[in-house]
């Protein structure tokens, strides 16, 4: 079903015009209240007046990750706190954290696109929605319950428990609907095998999995293991959270909520923007936020953009799957964790830069990241059994306080570790089948 | 219906608005709110043709009316109700809204101004009462009525209004805005400027905020009057502590 025709089948030059009028305001506004976009427009030398169309949005400065980070906790608002409703932030994975604030209209927006995604995928008021995020700080879980009451379904916070837990709940409250990360749907269907409970004895009928990428491969899996139509969605904090685009039923792409957010591709290196079709890093801009707006923010998510119409009658553009990231960036159980977070946590452990090796692994549809330090000859006393079990405790707990991952952390004997001239990616296995 | 892009306009030097973008539907009612001097009555100058447009485009039902003159975009069916009236004083009620009519009159079609006029008079029945009246002893409210009559008389899909509130007593610029809020029943898509935000924002679909020739916020009715700074500055929301 599509839930806002107004919006989601704009002839495209009427969604041009929205754009443009949305995009031109919040140019005037974040010159006008965010001193980041003032000093960055003016460093850069532009005229926002000269911003006269989509296409002229090329001419403006990105706006990256440490830019955001610098801004902790409030810089990047465009409106006093007092107008806020709500607050979240992203994990933190690398030193603070990004703080985001909604005001009314924002989580109005934001609610009305996780309920188009909901609707797209078919789900209704007689549905049962299980939601399997974390309700915290993290965007996914509150994003997608506003949407799926607005729908007017039955929500089910279910949040983080045991799969077991979730299992209960789905089969004897009869969830229709379950929403998580494709990591953590794959952890459920494993020990729906092991209780030895038949899917089709559920009443699942859908699942809407996002907050990491995932692929054809998994979603196979996904919908035998669970007896559902698994659809893809994109979202991230930055951005407002879940419901920025999502699969419609047709499985063809996910369509993006143009009327909110503008989508660029760029190469990531020579950042110039790439027509459709062609694979580069995602770029948004909202055009509605008033609270946290982004202009040319740079995803590290690479994926390409669909022009043309889709069967199912919207007109907005989608964007492919993502495939993967401009970083180094990796997705373990819902977590965001960067090889170099791992190493600094190393390097304050033992004192020296070390050599490791990060393995990620799925077993029995847990996702594990074991990490392999190699031993320094210069640690002291390292030859004392003693010694490695503490600094092996040590770095094992820093990992889950400061990543939230409990990694398996294994210790090495000096120089036993590859080194292909030091190649960042090869610090990185991962043997998961996405 | 009414698409503007990136709309420049001014005065001699003065440069008023700096690329305005803005659009609206068949059968909306459209507000654009600011202060004084924030370029609302150049914006409406400008695309009924009184003032040139210095940059940018506008189209009225998908044809470019930027550099039409003004008495071809009337007759385009796209109508203005200037500020404070600017009624002709000195001549009736019927007068004033047949002169409204000069175009099709001109073209011989006097039935149809008639059939106008009644139409005009079953929306303001005190101006049929009162047609021979000259309009210059009406009061405000009954003066703004013949000026909303007169435009309607052109036959327009579009009616621009600039501030039809000015200077009226509350109960009639309720008044005022009742009728405005009818006018999409009777196929009239409105473009109106306002000062008085609370009161045109009840009866608008959307909005746009302007403030020194610039667009720094548009949404729906609902969304504005939820913005702060919508309410700070245009609905006299007070705050409890003085650094709010």
């Amino acid at each position: 079903m599509i839930l806002e025709n107004e919006f989601e089948t704009l002839p495209r030059d009427e969604l041009e015009q929205l754009q443009v009028e949305r995009l031109q305001s919040t140019l005037y506004r974040v010159y006008r209240y965010v001193s980041f976009y003032k000093s960055s427009f003016d460093s850069h030398g532009v005229n926002i007046e000269s911003i006269k169309s989509i296409q002229d949005l090329a001419e403006l400065p990105f706006t990256t990750k440490e830019d955001l980070r610098k801004s902790y906790p409030y810089d990047m608002f465009a409106v006093p706190l007092r107008d806020i409703l709500r607050i979240h932030s992203t994990s933190g994975t690398t030193g603070k954290p990004i703080i985001v604030g909604y005001t009314k209209n924002d989580l109005r927006h934001w609610t009305s696109c996780t309920a188009r995604l909901l609707a797209a995928a078919g789900v209704d008021e007689h549905d049962v929605v299980q939601i399997a995020f974390p309700f915290n700080l993290f965007t996914g879980g509150f994003g997608f319950h506003q949407g799926a009451e607005q729908i007017g379904a039955s929500v089910i916070p279910s949040s983080t428990s045991p799969p077991e837990k979730q299992i209960m709940i789905m089969k004897d409250f009869k969830t229709t609907v379950l929403i998580c990360a494709p990591s953590y749907a794959v952890n459920i269907a494993s020990t729906l095998r092991d209780l030895q409970i038949h899917a089709e004895s559920l009443n699942l009928k859908v699942g809407l999995f996002g907050a990491e990428p995932w692929g054809e491969n998994l979603r196979g899996q996904l919908e035998e293991g669970l007896h559902i139509a698994a659809l893809d969605n994109y979202g991230l904090t930055e951005v407002i959270g879940p419901g920025v685009a999502g699969e419609c039923q047709l499985k063809n792409g996910l369509h993006i909520n143009e009327d909110h957010f503008v989508v660029e591709v760029i190469d990531p290196k020579t950042k110039a923007p790439l027509p459709a079709g062609r694979e580069g890093e995602l770029v948004f801009t909202t055009i509605t936020k008033e609270g946290f707006p982004l202009i040319r923010y740079r995803t590290g998510d690479i994926s390409s953009l669909i022009e043309e119409p889709c069967a199912c009658g919207r007109t907005t553009r989608r964007m492919r799957r993502v495939t993967g990231r401009t970083d180094d960036l990796i997705f373990i159980k819902g977590q965001k964790v960067f090889p170099s977070q791992i190493e600094e946590i190393l390097l304050e452990a033992e004192g020296t830069a070390p050599h490791y090796r990060i393995l990620l692994d799925r077993q029995e549809g847990n996702d594990t990241i074991e990490v392999q330090v190699e031993i320094s000859e210069s640690y002291p006393a390292f030859d004392e059994m003693k010694n490695l079990e503490r600094l092996r405790d040590t770095i094992t707990r820093k990992i889950e306080v400061v990543l939230g991952v409990d990694a398996k952390v294994t210790l090495v004997e000096p120089r036993s570790l590859l080194r292909d001239g030091g190649a960042k990616s090869r610090r990185v296995i991962d043997n998961r089948k996405i | 219906m009414l698409k503007i892009r990136n709309l420049e306009s001014g005065y001699g030097k003065l440069r008023v608005l700096k690329g305005i973008s803005l659009h609206v539907s068949p059968g909306e009612i459209v507000i654009i709110i600011g202060a004084n001097g924030a370029g609302k009555t150049t914006l409406l100058k400008t695309v009924s043709g009184i003032l040139k447009a210095r940059a940018g485009t506008v189209h009225f039902e998908d044809r470019s009316i930027g550099s039409a003159d003004m008495e071809e975009i009337v007759c385009r069916g796209c109508v203005l109700v200037p500020e404070g009236r600017q009624l002709f004083g000195t001549l009736s009620i019927k007068d004033n809204l047949t002169l409204g009519a000069y175009l099709i009159a001109r073209t011989g079609k006097h039935r149809e101004v008639k059939q106008r006029l009644d139409e005009i008079y079953e929306l303001f029945p005190v101006l049929h009462e009162r047609q021979d009246q000259l309009a210059g002893t009406l009061s405000g409210g009954e003066q703004q009525m013949v000026a909303i009559g007169r435009a309607l008389m052109t036959g327009p899909r579009l009616i621009m209004m600039d501030e039809p509130s000015m200077g009226l007593a509350p109960l009639i610029v309720e008044k005022i805005f009742t009728t405005i809020a009818a006018l999409p029943k009777l196929d009239k898509t409105v473009l109106l400027v306002e000062q008085n935000a609370r009161a045109s924002l009840g009866i608008a679909d959307r909005g746009y905020v302007l403030e020194t020739g610039q667009i720094v916020l548009s949404g729906t009715s609902r969304e504005l009057l939820d913005n702060h700074d919508v309410q700070r500055a245009y609905l006299g929301k007070d705050y409890k502590r003085i650094e709010e």
